[in-house]
């Protein structure tokens, strides 16, 4: 812990991290090590570092698609460890998660593919106007039937923010969600997160884009965090 | 079981929505239609031939096993004294119903075949029939033909035991061969659904992660792949149901005198039971495709 960052917002955090280490058991050790982390609700953090250093195995770790090879983590008080599959599927209807290569299905429209959380959990999606209303959010509702390979870059990662939060999520996770959009499109989609922010929602975003992180500051109180040789770091003022 | 039953009527309950997360084609379509078409038509002939083997079985067992023979064998001058003797005999036998000397009529007819119908019967050295008609609880042949000996010793009785007895045993096998060819035909219609959908949930690896991502468990992920099988196995059986039964109506019947090749459909209340194929079809997939879906979203996982 003695270079380790701890972020603690008080008793209750929708995801915390205690020492958490992470090894892929390749023989190459940890990649992650001693990471502790408590994610507060409504709050905003950017994740930076460089390339390899372990920053979506860390937001795998946040919504459980991996689980820890020492120390805790907890999703929503629940012991990861502890937490059978289909307690991790139902808790992922809490996250939504937005990733650097969008995946949707692609025999579906992009309507269907962002209803698609509503589908599998059961709810009801013949609520149409709600759907419009997201994708019109989205700025996609001229291409709600289109198919997702006829998308371009910046619209898979618009239709996969819709898809991440038509549930109403308490937990936004994205994966450098402008990794592969120019400059305005990024600022758009940076919007669209500041927004869900605006209405409690936990937002955690991976990013290499200081540009990025300087706009969002200028909008939103986040904390930078940095992950540099195995361990989670509060980054410099410089940001 | 109700929970195996909830799951099962959960699992196969139309959900449009649910059904077009699995990507609609693939050899994996194809493979599940013909495999199950296929192996639904040879059942469909193994039930006939199993059904055929078990009617004459019956009969053979039941129809001859009510009546023996007894041949008197004798100079000409002493037949008509042991046929009396003999039928004096069987008449105080416990077991045994009744019993008549064969007309010559009934003689020539059963040698016409070999010899045509005007064979000069009276004039060679043919052994006098009795016919025998059992009694429910049949008679003792051993003390019987102790007796016979030793009053009538031209006579030689034959309960049809020697010949009748492999005949039943074979009709008996046939019909187990026939229960066994239907079993082996479902555990080949669901190694090979197995495989189709093992194959289908692989190349669908991706759509699996998507599911999860949103928040799908992994029952619903099974449910889908197992319905979308269940379904495609059902329609497949279906179809070679319907074109099996056609065969099986278009064989050629030779009315009272069929053979067993002849006699091989169905009669009776046995035409529902080919009806059955296509949801037994369909039962096989879907414990086939929920094993192998349960076993890949593992390894997925």
């Amino acid at each position: 812990m003695a270079n380790g960052y701890k972020c603690d917002f008080g008793v209750f955090g929708v995801i915390e991290l205690d020492n958490v280490g992470y090894s892929y058991g390749y023989g190459g050790g940890e990649l992650l090590s001693d990471i502790s982390l408590k994610l507060s609700p409504g709050s905003f953090h950017f994740l930076t570092g460089p390339s390899g250093a372990g920053k979506t195995t860390f937001l795998k770790l946040c919504y459980g698609a991996l689980r820890p090879t020492g120390g805790q983590v907890r999703i929503f008080g629940q012991d990861l460890m502890t937490m059978s599959r289909d307690d991790i599927a139902l808790s992922r209807r809490r996250i939504g998660v937005v990733h650097q290569d969008c995946q949707f299905l692609n025999h579906l429209p992009v309507s269907e593919n962002v209803s698609l959380p509503l589908t599998v959990s059961g709810q009801n999606t013949a609520d149409q106007g709600n759907l419009e209303e997201l994708m019109a959010w989205v700025g996609l509702s001229d291409r709600a039937h289109a198919l997702p390979p006829e998308l371009s870059g910046g619209e898979r990662q618009r239709a996969a923010l819709a898809r991440a939060v038509i549930l109403s999520p308490d937990v936004v996770l994205a994966d450098e969600p402008t990794g592969n959009v120019d400059w305005e499109m990024s600022q758009r989609l940076l919007k669209l997160l500041v927004e869900l922010n605006k209405m409690g929602k936990t937002i955690m975003i991976a990013t290499h884009d200081l540009g990025l992180i300087r706009a969002a500051k200028t909008q939103v109180q986040a904390r930078v965090l940095r992950i540099a040789n195995k361990r989670l770091q509060l980054a410099g003022a410089d940001l | 079981m109700n929970i195996e039953l909830t799951q099962l009527t959960g699992t196969l309950s139309t959900d449009s929505q649910a059904d077009r997360i699995v990507p609609p084609t693939g050899f994996t379509v194809r493979l599940t239609l013909l495999t199950s078409g296929a192996m639904a038509f040879l059942a469909v002939f193994a039930l006939a031939l199993s059904l055929a083997s078990g009617r004459l079985a019956d009969r053979w067992g039941g129809e001859l096993a009510k009546s023996s023979t007894l041949r008197i064998s004798a100079p000409v001058d002493q037949v008509a004294a042991q046929v009396a003797a003999a039928l004096a005999l069987l008449e105080t036998t416990p077991g045994v119903a009744s019993a008549r000397a064969l007309t010559t009529d009934e003689q020539r007819a059963l040698l016409a075949p070999w010899f045509g119908p005007d064979v000069p019967l009276e004039n060679l050295p043919v052994p006098q029939l009795i016919e025998i008609i059992e009694a429910d609880k049949g008679f003792d042949p051993a003390g019987l033909r102790l007796r016979l000996s030793a009053e009538v010793p031209g006579a030689v009785l034959d309960d049809h035991t020697r010949w009748r007895r492999p005949l039943v045993q074979a009709a008996a096998r046939l019909r187990l061969l026939g229960w066994v060819s239907i079993l082996l035909i479902a555990v080949a219609t669901a190694a090979m659904i197995t495989l189709a959908a093992n194959a289908a949930l692989a190349a669908n690896a991706q759509v699996i992660a998507v599911l999860r991502l949103v928040g799908a468990t992994d029952g619903y992920i099974a449910a889908a792949f197992v319905r979308r099988f269940t379904f495609r196995a059902m329609t497949g059986a279906a179809a070679g149901t319907f074109l099996a039964m056609l065969a099986v109506i278009m064989l050629p019947s030779a009315g009272e005198a069929a053979g067993f090749l002849t006699g091989l459909g169905f009669q009776g209340w046995h035409w529902f039971l080919p009806v059955l194929v296509p949801p037994l079809a369909a039962g096989v997939a879907y414990l086939a495709t929920r094993k192998a879906a349960t076993q890949v979203l593992e390894e997925l996982a």
